[in-house]
């Protein structure tokens, strides 16, 4: 009896699933208002310890000053925004070319033994070497700025998502393959219900972990290569001595790696209806 | 004996239906060494059965006494050292003969093993789909009939896996399994992680299915009383290297409910078995804690 209650009650759900979810999610009785008194308070402490002067904070800009900067300099003017597009294109390319790359590349290692045993070595080599460290090379090797620092990026994330691939296909369960086979699949019909559905949860891994990879790399080869971008925004502001300025920037990339998380978020979700249903 | 089919027999009839043309097993002088040349562990050493068609057979053993290998086998999972195993008369395994699964004879594992990605009809329908059988409208209504003819499972047909309680879980699983009219039902160790009252009801509802379609079925469990209650024969297993220790005729009638357990005839049955069965286990655990120390 106990069975059938509980698939009744689960059926209602299964009949009005993912919407209700999305919807809640925007449902301002819903929102978090503690998250809004923690950014208040926030706030509120940065702006005393500029005000008392606490030790440290004297070259500090308070809160008020980096909002004043904002609204006359930044929210108005055309280049702003162009640091955000010129940043988010980078994250674009170099987080899908690293899921275009670093897909099959991590199906492959985790199921040719051969590709594994050659290519394997040079890749755990390679993991561990940081993405800025690649900066030097990728200029000389890239004809433009701009490739060099997508390619910047692409390391970034690309390492990441394949071993995540890589031990998502390890970790397929045996019984399923073994299953799909009883019931008479074809190589491609298990590579494609089975193995690729399998691995979806460690691609979805791959993609939080690398677009936080993704955003840390842009920020920094743009202090270092670049001309435009919130991180070199954020460099200007340094070196020309204007800390509002920084702040500027600092929050500006906050605020990007965020929708950018929320973004990827949703594809997962959409990618894996049986995990939210 | 009635109170079991009014409560729970949808399709009217309780009476045993007649044994089928296809379904027989013979397994003959099967061994199985894992790795040869290293630690050459002898899973099973020189076992021989034979299943009439039809019928119920249940294997008990301790843990590692090669009755999931026997079953990996039979379902072609894995390959065999010596020995040859037929179906109907057409060999399926011997020395050197490559592992072939078959939609002939579908296993129902221990942990479940449903695709989770997949809604229950998705599931249920997966085998139909292959080389392009059925069409999809085709093959959904087939998987519809046989979820509702299992229990009014086609209410549950949209759901995923992960919102089923585990005794539909399986209910499913076996329903995924019957729909490619398998020769054989393979059931390893199906219930082993369910409480008495779902394992209970899930036994109902296998000998219903059992009473119905009397398909042969090879059910693998180390639980002597679940063993006695549903099959008609109870094969006894050694400890590793696994061979046969005692082959049971169960003859009690059908359909069964669980008041026949304090039957005379069914503790009669026990006691014949339980002995050997302890033995078994004793020795398989000795062995244990050799190998620990």
């Amino acid at each position: 009896m106990s069975d059938e209650i509980s698939t009744t009650a689960n059926d209602a759900s299964a009949n009005a699933p993912v919407k209700r979810r999305a919807k809640s999610r925007w449902n301002i009785s819903s929102w978090n208002w503690r998250g809004f008194v923690s950014i208040a308070c926030f706030f509120l402490a940065w702006q005393g310890a500029v005000s008392l002067e606490l030790p440290g904070f004297t070259k500090i800009p308070g809160p008020s000053e980096v909002v004043h900067t904002f609204v006359n300099d930044y929210l108005f003017t055309q280049s702003y925004w162009n640091s955000w597009l010129v940043s988010f294109e980078r994250v674009f390319w170099g987080f899908a070319l690293a899921q275009i790359i670093g897909i099959p590349f991590g199906l492959f290692l985790g199921t040719s033994k051969l590709f594994n045993n050659l290519v394997f070595p040079v890749f755990e080599m390679m993991r561990p070497i940081p993405p800025l460290a690649w900066v030097p090379l990728s200029i000389l090797f890239w004809p433009t700025t701009e490739s060099s620092i997508i390619f910047i990026t692409f390391i970034g994330a690309f390492f990441i998502i394949t071993i995540n691939i890589y031990d998502g296909v390890r970790s397929i369960k045996q019984e399923h393959i073994w299953l799909a086979r009883s019931l008479g699949a074809s190589r491609i019909r298990i590579f494609r219900r089975i193995m690729i559905p399998a691995v979806l949860p460690a691609i979805a891994v791959g993609m939080t972990l690398g677009i936080a990879v993704t955003w840390n790399v842009v920020i920094a080869a743009e202090m270092i290569a670049s001309d435009s971008g919130l991180g070199r925004l954020t460099w200007e502001g340094y070196v020309s001595s204007t800390p509002p300025v920084v702040i500027v920037g600092m929050i500006s990339i906050g605020i990007a790696g965020y929708l950018s998380t929320m973004i990827v978020d949703i594809i997962e979700r959409r990618m894996m209806p049986w995990k939210y249903k | 004996m009635t109170k079991a089919s009014i409560t729970n027999v949808k399709t009217p009839s309780s009476a045993l239906a007649d044994r089928p043309a296809s379904g027989k097993v013979s397994v003959r002088n099967v061994t199985k060494i894992y790795d040869p040349e290293g630690v050459h562990v002898v899973a099973l050493d020189g076992f021989s059965m034979d299943i009439e068609a039809g019928d119920f057979v249940a294997i008990v053993g301790p843990s590692g006494c090669g009755k999931s290998t026997l079953m990996n086998i039979l379902a072609g999972f894995d390959t065999l050292t010596t020995g040859e195993v037929y179906l109907d008369d057409q060999l399926l395994a011997g020395p050197g003969t490559k592992p072939l699964p078959g939609s002939d004879r579908v296993v129902v594992f221990q942990q479940g093993a449903l695709f989770p990605w997949m809604t229950v009809l998705e599931n249920v329908t997966y085998g139909l789909m292959k080389k392009g059988v059925l069409k999809r409208a085709e093959a959904n209504e087939k998987g519809i009939e046989f979820l509702e003819r299992s229990g009014n499972l086609g209410r549950i047909a949209n759901s995923y896996p992960a919102q089923l309680s585990s005794g539909m879980q399986r209910r499913v699983e076996i329903v995924r399994a019957l729909i490619n009219d398998p020769k054989i039902l393979l059931l390893d160790e199906p219930f082993r992680a369910m409480d008495t009252v779902n394992k209970n009801r899930m036994h109902q509802h296998l000998l219903r299915i059992y009473q119905a379609t009397r398909k042969t079925i090879m059910f693998i469990t180390h639980d002597l009383e679940e063993a006695l209650f549903l099959a008609d024969r109870v094969i006894v297993m050694t400890t590793r290297p696994g061979t046969m220790k005692m082959d049971i005729a169960i003859d009690l009638p059908r359909p069964r409910d669980h008041a026949m357990m304090a039957s005379e005839a069914y503790l009669a049955l026990k006691q014949q078995a339980v002995f050997a069965v302890r033995e078994e286990a004793k020795r398989a655990f000795d062995r244990g804690e050799r190998e620990m120390a």
